[in-house]
């Protein structure tokens, strides 16, 4: 009783200051427009799981019933599931890869002097600003005249080109983050440059890594339009959920999938954030 | 192996980022078993050079021998040299134990045998029963002695230290500088060492190098550079300094009187270094605590002068003085030991004497 009265006054400690700052209009022009703002972004994701559940395949009001029949119909759906396991392999493996070079990157960018570093980090950051359908032709034209055969390699090599900045950027703010002292430390001790990176820079990169990797994945998991270009046989969730929208009855279980991947989602950013925020509190209780 | 007596050389050493000249063709020795400091004010180049016998950077031009073994394209890990830093650079994702030890994978040693020397080294920085306490839950002068241990435990030939007192409060200062004092001479293992402060340097070094804009000024025994400084720019960071400009009015060997304009005749000897003839310019130099305040009017010709007493202030143990003299711009500096007790009652343009002996009077080129 007691613990549960202390962390209740703890917690009221702690949202104190704010709603003290607030206390003036605690419902305010702002107030609003966060509320009217939040509503926005997260009321028509919300239908997806409601649908998901409602006993009909029009997506309508009103709602019929309750029914979960539909995520039996996605789990039965072959196709469905072929093209899940085609984006987590390719998910996979771009996150990974792109990982590798975001690390190699981030590594260049903050730990050494070398010319043109400016426009070199310019050129990584490209694939950001290039528009998708862009990249999407000039890589197809590519794949055709080298010869390939369009796979779910090929889609992954244009998610790699994709997710690099973003593990990059994550990255060079993680190295950035710990002091160059502690590389140099264990040079000085006598590891060599290798060990020094196994030994030092990795277990305290270690949190951004793994941003990194959830990152690059959920990167490569939602992105359609390269992957509409550079798709052979097997398609990506995103293109099977695409493929299907012509067919009214197979809506509900896309709905359910929809739904389940939401809820992971949420998982996965806050599984991340909650890791970035530990990262934090070691490295500032490391630099009292 | 070479057992001369200088553990390092460095010989016409240079190192240019872009235009900036951050160490200026330096040339000098460190002896083995020497203590041996690297003083100036930031950006003089001192750490550069710290960085530079540890293999952080390589000299632009000229070269480093440690242990008459040349060190050009040798990278740090291969280097018979270990490093404190001036942050420390504990590994926050290691403890105590695991900080100290990170060294010795490399040395060979069996596990049993790096514990013995962990708890050796425990002791010898006075933290036994600590090595299993995370980077985070150490004080400043716990993680400086961790520090300091993870660099000893690895017997290096020299020992650099990059401030590594600058980040703890006086009184832990000051008793780390005796204890780091100690403990070198105990290892009796080379420590090069950078500071900017010019007391640490003072209390604790055989010798120290004064660095100015990528140059070496000087190199002498803390107390020759305190007593005899060889330019003006030492004179002045080395404690505090009372300059005048004056003229060489007659010379015999090394004893020299000069004309000083507002403070009349000054005789002083030039410690061998400076040749005065007469007609010279030069530059008098007179420490505070070297000049003896006076209220009533000396008997003698020379090395005396009149002023007026401007602001004083109280420092417990001594007291500074600033006494106007007409004809100088600066008030003359005078420090006084309190050894009476003092009253703190001193008439604001009360005239004064100032005498000084002929010995404290240093010369300088101008």
């Amino acid at each position: 009783m007691s613990i549960v009265a202390s962390k209740a006054a703890k917690s009221a400690a702690h949202v104190h200051v704010p709603s003290s700052i607030m206390e003036g209009r605690p419902y305010g022009g702002l107030f609003f427009y966060a509320v009217f703002y939040l509503s926005f972004i997260y009321i028509p994701v919300l239908f997806l799981p409601l649908f998901s559940f409602n006993d009909s395949i029009y997506i309508a009001f009103p709602l019929k019933g309750f029914t979960t029949k539909w995520y039996g119909e996605m789990a039965a759906s072959n196709g469905l599931i072929e093209a899940l396991k085609n984006s987590l392999k390719v998910g996979t493996a771009v996150c990974i890869i792109s990982t590798i070079f975001g690390v190699l990157a981030a590594k260049a960018m903050t730990r050494y002097r070398f010319p043109a570093k400016g426009p070199i980090t310019g050129l990584i950051m490209l694939p950001f600003v290039v528009p998708g359908i862009i990249l999407g032709i000039a890589l197809l034209i590519l794949t055709y005249s080298m010869g390939m055969e369009l796979s779910l390699f090929t889609i992954a090599v244009s998610h790699v080109l994709l997710a690099v900045p973003f593990s990059m950027l994550v990255l060079i703010s993680r190295m950035e983050g710990f002091d160059k002292n502690l590389e140099e430390a264990s040079l000085d001790l006598g590891e060599g440059p290798w060990r020094t990176f196994w030994q030092v820079t990795f277990p305290l990169t270690l949190p951004g890594i793994v941003a990194s990797l959830l990152l690059c994945f959920s990167v490569s998991f939602d992105e359609f339009i390269l992957a509409f270009f550079l798709s052979g046989n097997e398609a990506t969730l995103p293109i099977y959920i695409w493929s299907q929208l012509r067919f009214p009855s197979k809506l509900p279980s896309v709905l359910a999938l929809g739904a389940c991947i939401f809820v992971f989602s949420c998982v996965l950013v806050t599984f991340s954030e909650w890791l970035r925020r530990r990262g934090v509190q070691v490295k500032t209780a490391s630099s009292v | 192996m070479n057992q001369s007596k200088a553990i390092i050389a460095i010989k016409d050493c240079s190192k240019h980022f872009g235009p900036v000249r951050a160490v200026d063709d330096i040339s000098f020795d460190i002896d083995r078993g020497e203590f041996f400091s690297l003083l100036g004010p930031s950006g003089c180049g001192k750490t550069t050079l710290l960085r530079m016998l540890a293999g952080f950077e390589q000299p632009s031009m000229g070269n480093i021998f440690i242990d008459g073994q040349p060190m050009a394209g040798v990278p740090p890990h291969h280097r018979p040299t270990n490093m404190v830093f001036q942050n420390y650079a504990i590994f926050p994702h290691l403890n105590v134990r695991k900080n100290i030890a990170y060294g010795m994978r490399t040395s060979g040693l069996g596990r049993g045998e790096i514990n013995a020397k962990v708890d050796e080294m425990l002791e010898l920085i006075k933290l036994p029963g600590f090595g299993g306490r995370a980077a985070h839950q150490l004080s400043g002068g716990q993680r400086q002695r961790v520090a300091l241990a993870r660099a000893l435990i690895k017997k290096p030939k020299v020992l650099l230290l990059d401030e590594p007192l600058g980040a703890l409060d006086k009184k832990l200062r000051e008793e780390m500088q005796l204890e780091l004092r100690l403990l070198q001479r105990s290892v009796g293992i080379t420590f090069v060492f950078v500071t900017h402060d010019q007391e640490e340097a003072l209390t604790m070094s055989d010798r120290i190098a004064v660095m100015s804009m990528g140059k070496v000024l000087q190199i002498e025994t803390p107390t020759r550079l305190y007593e005899m400084p060889n330019c003006r720019e030492v004179a002045g960071f080395i404690g505090s300094m009372n300059f005048f400009d004056g003229r060489v009015s007659s010379a015999a060997g090394e004893a020299a009187t000069i004309d000083a304009g507002p403070i009349g005749q000054v005789r002083g000897v030039a410690n061998g270094r400076l040749k005065v003839n007469k007609g010279d310019a030069i530059t008098v130099a007179i420490r505070p605590e070297k000049i003896n305040l006076s209220n009533e009017q000396p008997n003698v010709g020379h090395n005396v002068v009149e002023g007026k007493l401007g602001p004083s202030t109280y420092l417990g143990d001594r007291s500074y003085f600033y006494v106007n003299v007409v004809g100088l711009a600066k008030p003359i500096a005078v420090a006084s030991q309190n050894a009476d007790r003092a009253t703190g009652q001193h008439r604001a343009d009360q005239k004064v004497w100032l005498t000084w002996r002929e010995e404290s009077v240093v010369l300088l080129d101008r």
